[in-house]
């Protein structure tokens, strides 16, 4: 794994980032809405200190709040948003996946409709839907991401499972007189733990782009709670005079996006079978 | 070749009406009450009972859901709770914007996603491609939204080349037909570039990979022994193959292309379906957003149709009847 450039680097761009989200008190500002004097400290220039003696990395923002802190204190949101999303699809995608791979009959073409449903709809539009009735919050967020991303995971599981269940070890499962349950869990979920986990990989950079872009139209986390998407929104009328509050947001954006696209790129080359579905799920999961 | 089709026909519809029914239920399933919302806080509950006769809201669900299915099938739209237009005319008015600009960004970040695709595949493993798959992968990783923003800062704010908002200048109907040609190009420069730039990463890097993935096939093997010149190999033999995956991708990627064409929209101001929505959705107008959900379900159905009779017409294996 290790001999791989693209997984060292998706790694170490990924580890930064969950260590300043981690680590966001200590080597920030500490408070993401602390503003002191507004008029003094407004759109101060990266590489500053204002009159209070405070250094600013990367400026301040309209209110004269630090972006560095905010970015720091955003990366929480969008990695946890990111996660906590990608895993709700994956418990969706593998109980519908497997149970269309067991079930067979009606239960498997009734479920395969609805993933090949789900998977023409417009994903945004969806999340746009389902965010604007009920009242925005990082909860919602992550249930809507959950629901509408479970698809490509589920066509995984199911295609995966199928090839599984005729493998010699699962019909020996079957013959010493284990149920669907058992087979399942015990014997084909583990095979199937890399390729859910390359899934989630990408999913995760998708995830968190979409969260950031529903918080960028203000359906997502609400300010004054940072969120890279709001810092995006609030950077939008500063863009002549303060450019780097919404640069700030979207580069980080890009640098977590990149790094689970490389981890995902090299973990999917170890099992080469699959590769040429790589580039398509990536594309189709947004 | 034509019973498959008008299975697949049927089989849209059924996504539209599928859509449709969502989106009602999801409507009803909503905390609030529109009626409610329409006669305002201070109205006595009389008030409320009144209007909810008014829009039927207290008829079964079953039977409000046909009624508004039928009327939704007339055309019937109802109006915007927002402008009081038809929703209908606001839809008709929008939906060519969108198609102009999701058809154009498509064939520009394909046209450009397969060369870069090409080129890397034919170098693949030297330093160039390694530089040109870092390039792609920046490029599918950036945010359309924040792209956007970035391009509006150095094309309209810092060198003031290129305006920012809308389809057309405010003075655009007044102009001679070049001036007005050239005034609409320039505003579709913007949020044409954002969507092709966003596009292009995905596309090179799927390229790359089916290209990639053909060499060491008994055909590219054959073509060589015949002393073919590389060049030729490569586009008439390893291009031809890769490009097959690569429609089915776009019908796939269709969902995916219009979700980005809402952000840009909503970023230029774009007076499309996406703009639409966002703002309907940002002032609560179901009316509004029930039926652009069902119009933009419809404009990625038919697309996917579009790619699949592509892919019936680039790959004859698949139009025989053995073959599905």
């Amino acid at each position: 794994m290790l001999d791989d450039a693209r997984a060292v680097l998706g790694s170490a761009l990924l580890t930064g980032v969950v260590l300043v989200a981690l680590l966001a008190p200590v080597i920030s500002t500490g408070d993401p809405a602390r503003q002191r004097d507004v008029v003094a400290t407004r759109l101060l220039p990266p590489a500053s200190t204002d009159t209070f003696g405070v250094f600013h990395p990367l400026g301040t923002d309209r209110l004269g709040r630090d972006v560095w802190t905010r970015l720091a204190f955003g990366a929480r949101v969008s990695l946890s948003v990111g996660t906590l999303a990608v895993v709700l699809s994956i418990a969706i995608g593998v109980v519908v996946g497997a149970t269309a791979a067991l079930a067979r009959g009606w239960v498997a073409t009734g479920l395969l409709a609805l993933t090949d449903f789900a998977l023409a709809l417009p994903r945004v539009v969806l999340l746009l839907l389902l965010a604007a009735l009920w009242s925005p919050s990082v909860t919602v967020v992550i249930l809507v991401l959950g629901v509408t991303g479970w698809m490509t995971v589920a066509r995984l599981v199911y295609a995966e499972s199928r090839g599984l269940v005729t493998r010699p070890f699962a019909e020996a499962a079957l013959a010493l007189g284990a149920g669907r349950g058992r087979l399942l869990v015990r014997h084909l979920l583990p095979n199937l733990a890399t390729p859910i986990v390359v899934t989630a990989a990408l999913g995760i950079g998708n995830a968190i782009l979409l969260e950031a872009g529903l918080s960028f139209l203000g359906l997502g986390v609400q300010p004054p709670a940072p969120s890279w998407g709001n810092m995006i929104a609030a950077g939008r009328d500063a863009l002549m005079d303060a450019p780097w509050i919404a640069g700030a947001p979207g580069i980080a954006l890009v640098v977590v996006v990149v790094g689970c696209t490389l981890l995902g790129d090299a973990l999917q080359e170890r099992l080469s079978p699959a590769r040429r579905m790589r580039a398509r799920q990536s594309v189709l999961s947004r | 070749m034509l019973r498959p089709l008008l299975r697949r026909a049927v089989a849209s519809l059924a996504v539209i009406w599928g859509v449709v029914t969502l989106v009602f239920l999801l409507l009803h399933a909503a905390p609030g009450d529109p009626a409610g919302l329409l006669v305002g806080p201070a109205a006595s509950a009389e008030q409320v009972a009144v209007q909810r006769h008014a829009l039927g809201l207290d008829r079964p669900l079953v039977a409000q859901y046909g009624g508004w299915l039928g009327r939704f099938v007339r055309g019937d739209w109802g109006n915007s709770i927002a402008t009081g237009r038809p929703v209908r005319d606001l839809l008709l008015e929008a939906w060519p914007a969108t198609a102009k600009l999701v058809v154009l960004s498509i064939l520009l970040s394909y046209a450009l996603g397969i060369t870069l695709g090409v080129v890397q595949a034919s170098v693949a493993g030297s330093r160039l491609d390694t530089i040109l798959s870092a390039a792609s992968v920046t490029l599918f990783a950036v945010p359309g939204y924040w792209l956007g923003l970035m391009l509006v800062m150095v094309f309209t704010y810092r060198l003031r080349l290129l305006p920012a908002f809308g389809a057309g200048g405010l003075d655009a109907e007044f102009l001679p037909p070049w001036a007005q040609a050239l005034d609409g190009l320039r505003h579709l420069a913007l949020p044409l570039a954002t969507l092709t730039l966003v596009g292009i990463g995905g596309v090179a890097r799927f390229v790359r990979g089916a290209m990639v993935d053909l060499e060491g096939s008994a055909f590219l093997l054959t073509a060589r022994a015949k002393g073919l010149a590389p060049s030729r190999v490569l586009l008439r033999h390893t291009l031809r193959n890769a490009l097959i995956p690569v429609l089915t991708l776009l019908g796939l990627s269709l969902p995916a292309i219009f979700s980005g064409t809402v952000f840009v929209e909503a970023i230029f101001a774009w007076p499309g379906v996406g703009r639409v929505l966002v703002q309907a959705v940002q002032a609560r107008d179901h009316p509004v957003v029930l039926a652009a959900a069902a119009v933009s379900a419809g404009l990625v159905v038919a697309g996917n149709l579009l790619a699949e009779m592509l892919v019936a017409w680039a790959d004859p294996r698949t139009r025989r009847p053995d073959a599905r």
